[in-house]
Formats: structure tokens, C-alpha cells, sequence
């Protein structure tokens, strides 16, 4: 990646043709997409990553140590809410964070919030792994995979999704984790 | 994807200093601005010696060792999660992240932030032993955890 089109407030040297960096990568972007989309790909696989552009560093420092950064998009903006007011009761665990953080992170997700698989109900628990898309895409996977050492649970992107950190979760990306019977298997051969 | 720029530009000579300017700018943007990065404001030894004032009595490995590896009540020991001794990477109980090692010895980072230093006995002390841990507690761990060399 162009260490330009990271940071525009840079000093640039002026070009010839006075295109900005920025502008010059976006055409290309955009020409990539028409290209792939035309060639039957879908506009996921061109840019295929779930997460906002700009990830809140304090998302990915506070949050992300503990599990998956995951998509804000993958719930809806009310599951966000109540789970940034219950941090102290978080799945089992105690993830309370200052004031300042909790509103920081909190306005991100609100911003981000609810826009995957047009992403509107809310799931059992705020769970995304409850949700109806979640379950219809993993509906091959069984039951018992979820409990195996090098799953752990279906909230464990990553032991599956390659993508995960790179909030890449097609079917291209995917690993079979340890521990999987011949019949269990089956799931990710196409 | 990396734009063509240079193609169409080859003997402009100035494009190699600039590069290595925008990057240090932006390492030098990183370390200042990142929320993540360490403050490194405290030591392990600090911290230990810091509780131990709290508690107003001698810190005990021994002790400290105990509470590290005893489960009290509920589903989980400190060790867990950060495994026994906390010398390589743990996983995460419930989610499988991988934890960097606890023991100082073993961990430039542990230990160095008073803030994340808090912000961790506070959450962890609840998952363990459903409540606070008190200054003796923690020096106690402190203790144990700075006895574990290589």
C-alpha cells in the first residue's frame, strides 16, 4: 500500500498531472470492482473485508484483546447499545472499561452498526452468532465442530476464517481446525 | 493493490527521500497517537512494591502462587487463561485468544502500564473470585509472578 494514500495530510511531491493520491487509488478501486463484478464476482470479493474502513484503535486495543474484532455491521445498532451498557456482565466475563473508552467505542459501533446481510434483528443475547444470517451460512457446519479445543465456540472466527483479522469471512479464506472427523469435514470441501 | 506511480515517473529522483520521510512521520504519528501502545509508566517491580505499601505487610510468593492457581468458587483459576507457570502464551478460556505471557521474565510489556495494570486485576479478580483483590492479594501475585525466571 501506497504510504500516501494512508495518510493524505502528508507532504506530497507535486505531480505532473496534479491527480491526488487518494483520487488515483479510488479510480482504480472503483475500476477493479467493475472489472471483477463483470467477470461474475461479487462486489465482496473485490473488497471483501466486513470492516469499517477507519477501525477505532481503541476498539481493536480494548476489544480485540480478548476475542474477534468483529464487524460492526454484523448487529444491529440496539444490540451494540446494550451491550456497551452490560460490560461489566460480558458473556461470562467482566470486561468493564472506563467511561471515556465505553463512549468512544460505543458512538463507533452506533456509527457502524447493522448494515451486513441488511442486518435488523436483534439476536438472542446480542449474540451475532444467533443471528438468522449467522446460522443460515454456517447450517452445514456440526454441532459438535463448535465444541472441539481448536474451535472452542462459534464466536472463534478465526479458527475457521483466515480473513478474520483482515474482517475477510468468504469461503475462500477458510482453514479446517484440528480435531475434524471425515464426516464433519465434508462441510468445507466446496 | 499499489497504484502505478513509478512507471510513469522514472527518473524523478526525489520520490525515495520523500517515501522515507512520509514513513517515519508516520511511525513517529504511530508511537504518539496510538491508544494501544504501552505508556510504560510503571515497572513489575513498582507495582509490587507499590501493593505491598497498600497492604502495609510483606508480600508472599507462596501465597500469591496459591491464589494464581486455585480456582475460588467459580469456573475459573487465574491460570486458566494464563496458564501454569504463566511463562508461554495463554488462551483465552472461552474464546481462545492468545494471551502474551504474564511473568514478567517472559514479557517486556507485563506490567508496564498502571492503567492496563488496573484495568486487568479488576476485570480478572471478578471472573476469578467474583469480587476485588485486595492490596495484599495482588502483592502476593506480584511477588510470585516477578520469582519466575527463565
Amino acid at each position: 500500500m501506497d504510504t500516501k494514500t494512508m495518510n493524505p495530510h502528508l507532504k506530497t511531491t507535486p505531480s505532473k498531472h496534479g491527480a491526488h493520491p487518494v483520487a488515483h487509488a479510488w479510480v482504480l478501486r472503483t475500476l477493479a470492482g467493475v472489472l471483477l463484478t463483470g467477470l461474475g464476482l461479487t462486489a465482496a470479493h473485490a473488497d471483501g473485508s466486513r470492516m469499517p474502513a477507519k477501525i477505532l484503535p481503541s476498539y481493536t486495543a480494548e476489544c480485540a484483546a480478548c476475542h474477534t474484532a468483529y464487524p460492526p455491521g454484523m448487529l444491529p445498532a440496539r444490540s451494540w447499545q446494550r451491550i456497551m451498557k452490560g460490560l461489566d456482565q460480558h458473556y461470562g466475563s467482566d470486561a468493564s472499561l472506563d467511561a471515556k473508552s465505553v463512549t468512544e467505542i460505543g458512538q463507533w459501533l452506533q456509527t457502524h452498526a447493522g448494515t451486513y446481510k441488511r442486518v435488523s434483528e436483534e439476536p438472542p443475547q446480542d449474540r451475532l452468532t444467533r443471528s438468522a444470517w449467522f446460522e443460515r451460512k454456517h447450517r452445514q457446519i456440526d454441532k459438535a465442530v463448535w465444541q472441539l479445543p481448536s474451535v472452542k465456540s462459534a464466536a472463534n472466527c478465526a479458527a475457521c476464517h483466515t480473513g478474520t483479522e483482515r474482517g475477510m469471512f468468504d469461503d475462500h479464506n477458510l482453514k479446517r481446525p484440528a480435531g475434524l472427523s471425515a464426516s464433519q469435514s465434508r462441510a468445507w470441501n466446496d | 493493490m499499489r497504484p502505478s506511480q513509478h512507471s510513469s515517473h522514472p527518473s524523478r529522483p526525489s520520490r525515495p527521500p520523500t517515501r522515507l520521510w512520509a514513513l517515519a512521520a508516520l511511525c513517529a504519528a504511530q508511537t504518539l497517537f496510538m491508544p494501544g501502545a504501552q505508556a510504560a509508566d510503571t515497572t513489575p517491580a513498582q507495582q509490587l512494591s507499590h501493593w505491598t505499601a497498600q497492604a502495609g505487610a510483606p508480600a508472599q510468593a507462596e501465597r500469591g502462587q496459591a491464589l494464581f492457581n486455585q480456582r475460588h468458587g467459580g469456573e475459573w483459576s487465574c491460570a486458566s487463561c494464563h496458564g501454569t507457570p504463566p511463562t508461554a502464551q495463554g488462551k483465552h478460556a472461552s474464546t481462545g485468544k492468545s494471551i502474551e505471557p504474564l511473568a514478567p521474565a517472559f514479557n517486556a510489556k507485563a506490567f508496564t502500564d498502571t492503567a492496563k495494570t488496573d484495568k486487568w486485576f479488576k476485570r480478572n479478580c471478578k471472573d476469578v473470585l467474583s469480587r476485588e483483590c485486595s492490596a495484599q492479594e495482588k502483592a502476593d501475585v506480584l511477588a510470585y509472578l516477578t520469582r519466575i525466571k527463565p
